[in-house]
């Protein structure tokens, strides 16, 4: 990120979202919606007073993951980069009630500014990489699992707020009571290969569950039970570290945890079958982890239209081909990385995402790009200048010319670097005067003819 | 008819949609009827109508368009050409004495390769049940 931030080639625009793509490969035109921070970001040193000076608290839905609280000026977390910080201001005491302006008071630079307006950018780009990342499945959807039933029933996300030294407890693995738990369950593929959530393997979980199972173990020393269907350790180093949480002294039950009770005194009742020794467990324990599935971010289908993006059926957007072509799309010029395109773990992510910029950049250094020799091509001789072709094409690629005929009475032509070679023109001529060059009339009727005979 | 009847049937499909569709249902190993003869062009909107008549000109029982999903289309909206012609040319295989059920259109996505097999399989059985397109002209 700070590598990023600092790169005087890279110009981050953060806070920001994409209102409307058009052009193709090389000639991309994207605009831009910069959000209002309502702090000036060439003023900005980062200080950080104005946050601690905010009056107002707000549950962080987002980074802490509801474990903790922000203040309504706020960084999304401390890493941040840019470090400037943004008004939150649905929360905010000016925006909702007309005074306060706290923040503005204390800020050396002068850099508040509430009359700060969203302002729109416009950018001509060769290549775009899509990048937005996943979204946790909502464990509330299986109620089985009692999630926001005891506050002891945590998501993995929640877990690693939990363990991080930054987090609400400093670090401490701690029930909501403060307490140390004693006994923890870790629940495997909580709507991760499940008919009634999704059915794909969410891929990261195994191991963050091993990791989390690690961690109580190290830190507690309580008695951890995994409940896993499959063990999915397939990464490097992977399943030397599964070893070494076993050797630890997990409790390893194969089989998927199928409930969770809150029981009357506050304990949970987590029931399961061990498939290996064929009946049902149960565990009573002070604390569930849930492995939550990844799945495609809510808004996928608003940001597939914009950048002319297809879904595969998990949701997640598709890759021009599922093994020999990982990074592209179909649409030219525009890529994909990371859990965009599907569940994957850090070093996948980071291997994606080199892939796609180097796809992107030797697009760009190359200063040319190939298109297609699929187009559309009128023949002049043949055609009537009736005009049918021109509102059935879809990339306003054919005009008409003024030569022996002029104005209406003038003939078609297809531009070729804006035509695609969808055929459209060629089925609608009346006058049979567009062919469509490697699917020409002839070239269609002899590979019917050719299957028809052979069959 | 000591053989059973097996129809041969011409399928368009377009390139980005159920031509992927059928590529994947290949990549899967899910089995589609040998009698679904293939021509790939880059859009469903591609398909005039002569080339549905040249095709059972040529001998083809059954004729398959398959394009993708409106709204999903790779050239935006080339299938909504193909929405307003498929019913049209059936229109014209029934006035000119033709089973237009022997034409169908249907959408099948990159993603969809169990409809593909599904859609194909079934479309060959009804045609098989109709039986050949020369025995209906002639009769």
């Amino acid at each position: 990120m700070m590598d990023a931030g600092r790169h005087p080639n890279i110009t981050l625009l953060t806070w920001s979202e994409v209102e409307a793509v058009s052009g193709y490969v090389g000639n991309f035109s994207v605009r831009v919606r910069k959000k209002a921070r309502y702090v000036n970001e060439e003023l900005c040193t980062g200080c950080g007073t104005c946050q601690e000076k905010c009056p107002m608290k707000v549950l962080d839905t987002v980074f802490e993951a509801g474990m903790g609280k922000r203040k309504v000026i706020y960084r999304p977390f401390g890493q941040a980069i840019p470090n400037i910080p943004v008004i939150d201001k649905e929360h905010c005491t000016f925006f909702l009630k007309g005074k306060c302006k706290a923040c503005e008071k204390f800020c050396a630079a002068k850099a508040i500014d509430f009359t700060q307006q969203d302002q729109m950018l416009d950018l001509q780009v060769g290549t775009i990489i899509v990048a937005t990342g996943f979204a946790l499945w909502d464990p509330k959807h299986l109620s089985q699992y009692s999630y926001g039933k005891s506050p002891n029933i945590i998501t993995g996300e929640q877990f690693e707020r939990l363990s991080n030294a930054g987090g609400p407890t400093s670090g401490e693995i701690l029930l909501a009571d403060g307490r140390k738990p004693e006994k923890v369950a870790i629940i495997h593929c909580i709507g991760s290969r499940d008919h009634n959530a999704h059915a794909y393997c969410s891929r990261i979980c195994c191991m963050y569950a091993l990791k989390h199972a690690h961690l109580v173990r190290d830190k507690t020393g309580a008695e951890v039970f995994e409940f896993y269907m499959d063990m999915r350790t397939y990464g490097k180093g992977y399943e030397e570290f599964y070893e070494r949480v076993q050797e630890e002294g997990v409790t390893m039950v194969r089989g998927r945890g199928a409930s969770v009770d809150v029981l009357p005194d506050g304990k949970l009742l987590v029931k399961g079958e061990d498939a290996n020794l064929g009946r049902l467990v149960t565990a009573d324990v002070d604390m569930v982890v849930l492995c939550t599935a990844v799945e495609a971010q809510p808004d996928a289908d608003r940001v597939g239209a914009l950048f002319g993006l297809s879904r595969s059926a998990d949701g997640f957007f598709a890759e021009a081909h599922p093994k020999l072509r990982p990074v592209e799309t179909n649409t030219d010029g525009v890529f994909l990385a990371g859990c965009a395109q599907g569940p994957r773990d850090v070093p996948d992510t980071v291997a994606h995402a080199g892939a796609a910029a180097a796809m992107a950049i030797g697009l760009l250094d190359r200063g040319k790009v190939t298109i297609s020799p699929t187009t559309a091509k009128v023949i002049q001789e043949d055609c009537v200048g009736c005009g049918d072709c021109i509102p059935v094409c879809p990339y306003t690629a054919i005009s008409r010319v003024d030569g022996a005929h002029k104005g209406i009475f003038a003939k078609a032509e297809v531009n070729a670097a804006l035509c695609k070679g969808c055929g459209t023109c060629v089925a609608t001529c009346p006058a049979g005067a567009i062919q469509a060059l490697h699917f020409t009339d002839e070239q269609i009727v002899a590979q019917i003819e050719g299957v028809l005979a052979w069959a | 008819m000591g053989v059973e009847f097996e129809p041969k049937i011409v399928a368009f499909m377009c390139n980005w949609c159920t031509y992927a569709g059928a590529d994947n249902a290949g990549v899967a190993r899910l089995e589609s009827p040998a009698n679904v003869l293939p021509i790939r062009v880059m859009c469903s909107g591609r398909i005039s109508p002569e080339m549905v008549l040249r095709a059972f000109r040529s001998g083809a029982d059954g004729v398959l368009v398959m394009g993708c999903h409106l709204g999903d289309c790779h050239y935006s909206a080339g299938n909504h050409r193909t929405l307003k012609r498929v019913p049209l040319v059936r229109n014209l295989l029934g006035y000119v004495g033709v089973n237009p059920e022997r034409l169908e259109l249907f959408w099948v996505s990159a993603s969809e390769a169990p409809r593909f097999v599904q859609v194909t399989k079934a479309f060959t059985q009804k045609i098989r049940e109709l039986g050949p397109f020369a025995q209906e002209v002639t009769a």
